[in-house]
């Protein structure tokens, strides 16, 4: 953790660190303005932006149409005339219209300008199950946008996390795609750091150190894998447990000198398994690591379906629950 | 049906000229016969085989070199399309800058890396794009915010599209954003009545597209986009108003697409030569030097030392141009990201 000005700390959840981070940012930048649907009057549908109108102005807090490709695209259009917008995408699952805006521009500007013209740019996004958000209101996006170059995708799993990659998110010169687990907003709580900080963008972090399993994972799922993690200890298992915090650029180093201790791979996520992020970390481990493995490396995520149903079977058969992921690390370590 | 060029002053008999001295009119024909001239030169270019690719705006002359005059460089922003040559050389891109895009040399603005056509200068205020039509039109929109947002007087964006991008989803959320904002933008639509083969009436049901522009709640208008000087009133009426806090508005000028879509398409596949030959008619080049030497600013020997003068300027730009190196391969990998880069980290 980079610069901490303060040795005090506050307690939060993952909503109040997104909410406090942004207030810094928009407190200490006239450049920044927040568009998006309902961040004003409304303060944002997870009250993210409360009250946040009545200090900035509408100006600053802007209520956009719903119209989610100009969301993104005015905010490319922003940050090439020198201002630091962060977009909001209400839920992950509306991102889509905004595709283009996302892969085809903001991801190139930089690159087709040859460097003239740049698109620091931060869309925010709530993204992920287990709310009963049912088809549309709980997917994750990461896949289709990690395979992206000129994009960085942030997927922090607690509120210090949130804070200081946020705040790198923010300061970075390009395009950052920042998911909030929408299951982790108010569930998850923890000690957030005062004072202006940053995480490095592209650094994982070792939750839990273990000797006969490496678990990689990111959002949600880094809570349950760790819960996971702590009942296999009690059975005598030792499991090491990695957040990936950022997906792009993702943290090698980390992945490979615990695999090359623990000799096992296990990767878990909520995304679907299919060309999921497991994907490109398995091929990773293979093509740098292949002759440290005791096992094939395992990925425990969703199944080829489009997305999680409404009613709870469907949504619980969708996602894989912390015995779920004991019992898969369980069948690794003995293997 | 050959459309009028220029209005005159009924009773004086005098050119309607909007304030335009005699340099500026002739910088109007130079424009527009540079236009033709470097259009040409991508096409011969490719027939050569020495560029795989050329698309121009012939028929589009009048309309740019108009729209042009009325940007007022170091303070408005330009967001054009793919088809806005004549506007880009208006603003103060060289034919050598152009040539050197034509020939993907690494000393062009984008360092070889996209299409001919797709300009960008920072320093000129042409806002870099895609060939993804209409995703630039929400780039303006934010550029115009960002001008209002610091309170900026005097400056506006320029943006413009074919007809065919006013049928995508962002044309309409841009104007209607726009419009909510009272942004200092202006929405310049070039109407040369096709989408590559989509006629006008396969796009769309009222084929005036100007007309929409009360519906998003801002001012509109159509002008001939075959003239000009007209082409040029029209603008700068809008660019001031946007300019002094008036807001956008949607300005839509006619003109036609003489040429294929580009290089890589066959016109006589969609429409036939008659047609073309008919609409020929209404060339604004030759129309434009015949107004200028009836109205005694220049002479039919000044015309000819401009077009002498033209090619002169454009044979030099493409042999600067030609001489100039590739990028290298290397080249391939600076500017995905601020610094080096590696996803693997």
């Amino acid at each position: 953790m980079a610069v901490s000005s303060s040795a005090t700390s506050t307690v939060m959840n993952n909503v109040e660190a997104v909410r406090a981070t942004l207030y810094e940012a928009l407190k200490s930048d006239d450049r920044t303005v927040i568009l998006g649907e309902d961040v004003g009057a409304r303060g944002n549908v997870f009250l993210i932006t409360k009250d946040f109108i009545n200090e900035f102005g509408p100006q600053r807090i802007i209520d956009t149409p719903i119209a989610e490709a100009s969301i993104v695209g005015i905010a490319v259009g922003m940050a090439m005339e020198g201002l630091r917008p962060i977009a909001e995408i209400q839920f992950a699952d509306f991102i889509y219209p905004s595709f283009n805006q996302i892969v085809g521009e903001a991801a190139k500007t930089r690159y087709r300008s040859n460097g003239e013209y740049t698109c620091p740019l931060v869309i925010r996004t709530p993204y992920g199950g287990g709310v009963r958000g049912a088809l549309s209101h709980s997917v994750s996006i990461e896949a289709l946008f990690y395979h992206v170059p000129g994009l960085k995708i942030v997927a922090p799993a607690f509120p210090a996390d949130v804070k200081g990659l946020l705040n790198a998110a923010i300061d970075d010169p390009d395009p950052v795609l920042f998911l909030e687990h929408k299951k982790t907003y108010r569930l998850i709580k923890g000690e957030v750091p005062d004072g202006h900080y940053t995480i490095p963008l592209g650094k994982a972090n070792l939750l839990k150190e273990g000797t006969q399993l490496t678990v990689v994972s990111y959002g949600l799922y880094v809570h349950w894998a760790l819960e996971a993690a702590q009942k296999l200890q009690e059975e005598g298992l030792s499991v090491e447990v990695i957040d990936l915090r950022s997906i792009r650029p993702m943290d090698k180093g980390t992945i490979l000198r615990s695999v090359e201790k623990t000799r096992k791979l296990l990767i878990v996520h909520e995304d679907n398994k299919f060309g999921g992020i497991g994907a490109e970390i398995s091929a990773m481990v293979a093509e740098e690591a292949l002759f440290h493995l005791d096992a094939p490396i395992r990925r425990l995520c969703a199944p080829d379906v489009p997305a999680m149903g409404y009613a709870l079977p469907l949504e619980e058969e969708y996602m894989s629950s912390p015995g779920e992921m004991a019992e898969a690390m369980r069948e690794l370590v003995r293997f | 049906m050959t459309t009028t060029m220029a209005k005159t002053d009924i009773k004086t008999g005098k050119l309607e000229r909007y304030g335009l001295t005699d340099d500026k009119l002739r910088a109007l024909l130079r424009n527009m016969l540079l236009q033709r001239q470097l259009d040409n030169r991508g096409f011969q270019l490719n027939r050569q085989g020495k560029v795989p690719f050329a698309l121009g705006s012939e028929g589009h002359e009048a309309l740019q070199a108009g729209a042009a005059m009325a940007f007022e460089r170091g303070k408005d922003i330009l967001a054009p399309y793919y088809r806005d040559l004549g506007l880009c050389l208006g603003i103060g891109l060289s034919p050598y800058e152009i040539l050197l895009s034509i020939f993907a040399r690494a000393a062009d603005h984008n360092g070889g890396r996209q299409f001919p056509n797709h300009y960008s200068s920072k320093q000129a205020g042409l806002m870099s794009f895609s060939s993804i039509l209409a995703a630039h039109i929400p780039h303006a929109v934010g550029a115009a915010y960002a001008i209002k947002y610091r309170g900026e007087q005097g400056r506006a964006v320029l943006v413009t599209s074919g007809d065919g991008t006013t049928s995508e989803g962002e044309w309409h959320e841009s104007m209607n954003f726009a419009a909510i904002h009272e942004l200092p933008m202006v929405m310049l639509v070039e109407n040369n009545e096709w989408a590559i083969s989509t006629p006008l009436d396969k796009q769309m049901a009222q084929p005036e597209i100007w007309k929409r522009a009360a519906g998003y709640g801002m001012p509109g208008r159509r002008f001939n986009g075959f003239d000009p000087i007209e082409t040029y009133g029209a603008v700068k009426e809008a660019m001031d108003r946007a300019r002094s806090g008036g807001g956008p508005s949607i300005v839509e000028g006619t003109c036609y697409r003489y040429l294929a879509h580009s290089t890589d398409d066959n016109d006589m596949t969609y429409r036939t030569k008659e047609v073309v030959q008919e609409r020929r008619k209404n060339d604004p080049v030759p129309r434009f030097e015949a107004l200028l030497v009836e109205y005694g600013v220049m002479s039919e020997r000044d015309v000819e030392a401009m077009r002498k003068d033209v090619l002169r300027e454009t044979n030099d730009a493409t042999d600067r141009a030609e001489a100039m190196p590739y990028p290298q391969p290397s080249d391939l990998y600076t500017h995905v990201y601020e610094g080096a880069w590696e996803p693997w980290q």
